[in-house]
């Protein structure tokens, strides 16, 4: 091939992601701007907000749990070689509160809420019920898109709250009461030494996880094609996509935010 | 006034659009009369489907005008299209109905989210329009409790429901057998004479749908090859739409099936 249809062909690709990713913002800020102009639908939010938030509960008190747990057991034993078991609860709050709370959380809700989320707009977009919305005059970012976007804002936060809260929890019965830590240190440690600031950085990085795993999956699921393979591929990539995202963006986050 | 000498409801002029390489639509016009049902049949691929999804503004085209009550509806902003939209209802060919919703949620739910009705109203109105297309008694089925001709009915009745003056059919039997299918072209028929209706309907389902149609439009290439009433259409001798009618392939598509 010559060197100009070489050329061509790159210049074709470049204008290509460039128009996809020019949708995938525009998708996010047209979702936005749906959430503060009128009609307000807060049934639609409380409906998401069960699905994303509500039903993800169980599954994150779980993991917290076996998180911390396991953290506490691992922190013990690395501790017990310096002998500084009196740290256990401040590193296994630090960890959970700074980095683990959010990321896996994040992960747990996109894996969960995500990839159903995924399917179920995919499947909508494959029956035309998405363009069925549009013929009766409802915008269907607005409608569809909008709730779970604010549902993932309100949610992630909360969810990575009670992940943390639980680890905590699992990591002073296995520290403490299977180990034999010093319980009071466990806790004391842990008012000492967590600061505004740490909370403020988990905080902050669940936030920024709800956004894009909703973000990601609605995308995905909307931009579903029209055949048997494309809702699968839709969830599929939308659970990968925004796995890969959060774990990218987390490393990001914390080198800005440390 | 449309060719036909009767007052079209909506007027298409020379549209075209293309896909990538492909010119979907190469130069559409034709007119369709206003309470008539209009017919849109041709082989696969010719642009059926996408001339139907330019008329409810799901697309645009590159160029030309469809003009519905006087209003050229490819140059309104998103405003103006919602109003348009007013005047339509659709029927899609999977029937498009919520899995979420019942029978009756689905079939109120235009006048749920697009009119200040009272509950009462609404629930009058689904009633009733249930009845005229003959699903009484089914409010509270879920769409995957009901066989395919019962959710193409209660499609019907979503799209009925907010008394459009335009009604959209993209391929309404489509997965029906032949009885299912005589059932739901002479609802179609019944509803459009009852509700004085203009209707689009494109269909594969030839010749039965000649039945229910007062005009027939064929579409070959991107191109209407020949319309006119089905009495028209169906006696004059045009190559293709003769191939298309007896239910073979046209002269280059079997000829790349050969090659």
């Amino acid at each position: 091939m010559s060197v100009i249809g070489l050329v061509g062909r790159l210049g074709a690709l470049i204008i290509d992601n460039i128009i996809s990713l020019g949708e995938f913002v525009l998708f996010m800020a047209n979702a936005m701007i749906y959430a503060v102009l009128p009609p307000y639908k807060p049934r639609l939010l409380i409906r998401q907000l069960r699905a994303i938030g509500a039903d993800s509960l169980f599954l994150i008190l779980l993991i917290g749990a076996f998180t911390g747990m396991v953290l506490g057991l691992q922190g013990y034993n690395t501790l017990r070689r310096f002998g500084s078991e009196g740290a256990l609860g401040t590193v296994v709050a630090l960890v959970l509160v700074r980095e683990l709370g959010p990321v896996l959380a994040a992960l747990m809700v996109a894996a969960r809420a995500g990839s159903a989320m995924a399917a179920e707009l995919g499947a909508m977009q494959a029956t035309e019920q998405i363009d069925a919305l549009s013929v009766m005059a409802i915008n269907p970012v607005q409608y569809l898109v909008t709730p779970r976007l604010l549902a993932g804002l309100i949610s992630f936060p909360l969810l990575t709250a009670v992940f943390d809260v639980v680890g905590i929890l699992g990591g002073y019965v296995v520290g403490v009461d299977l180990m034999g830590a010093p319980g009071s240190s466990y806790i004391n440690g842990i008012g000492e030494n967590m600061t505004g600031h740490d909370i403020a950085t988990g905080f902050f990085k669940s936030v920024v996880f709800g956004l894009v795993v909703m973000w990601v999956c609605c995308y995905k699921g909307y931009h579903a094609q029209r055949m048997a393979t494309g809702v699968s591929r839709a969830t599929t990539e939308a659970v990968v996509l925004s796995s890969v995202l959060i774990l990218v963006w987390d490393y990001f986050m914390t080198s800005i935010l440390l | 006034m449309s060719e036909s000498g009767k007052d079209a409801a909506i007027q298409v002029k020379d549209l075209r659009r293309r896909f990538g390489h492909q010119q979907v639509l190469d130069g559409v016009s034709l007119d369709f009369p206003r309470g008539e049902i209009t017919t849109i049949v041709g082989p696969s691929g010719c642009g059926k489907t996408v001339l139907l999804k330019h008329l409810n503004l799901l697309l645009r085209p590159d160029s030309g005008q469809i003009v519905i009550d006087g209003i050229d509806v490819t140059r309104l902003g998103s405003r103006g299209v919602d109003a348009a939209r007013e005047k339509f209802g659709m029927l899609f060919q999977a029937g498009a109905l919520f899995d979420s919703l019942t029978v009756f949620d689905n079939v109120a739910f235009p006048l749920v989210e697009k009119t200040h009705l009272s509950r009462i109203e609404i629930a009058d109105r689904v009633h009733e329009t249930l009845s005229a297309v003959g699903l009484d008694g089914m409010e509270k089925k879920y769409p995957s409790e009901m066989s395919g001709g019962m959710q193409k009915r209660a499609a019907l009745a979503r799209a009925l429901i907010r008394r459009p003056v335009i009604l959209m059919l993209d391929e309404p039997t489509t997965g029906l057998d032949p009885a299912r299918t005589g059932s739901i072209h002479a609802l179609i028929r019944a509803t459009q004479q009852r509700f004085n209706l203009t209707a689009v309907l494109v269909s594969h389902d030839v010749p039965a749908v000649f039945e229910i149609s007062d005009r027939i439009a064929f579409m070959h290439q991107g191109k209407i090859a020949v319309s006119g009433t089905v009495a028209e259409v169906t006696s004059v001798h045009n190559e293709v739409l003769d191939r298309f009618l007896a239910g073979k392939a046209s002269g280059e598509d079997s000829a790349a099936a050969a090659g």
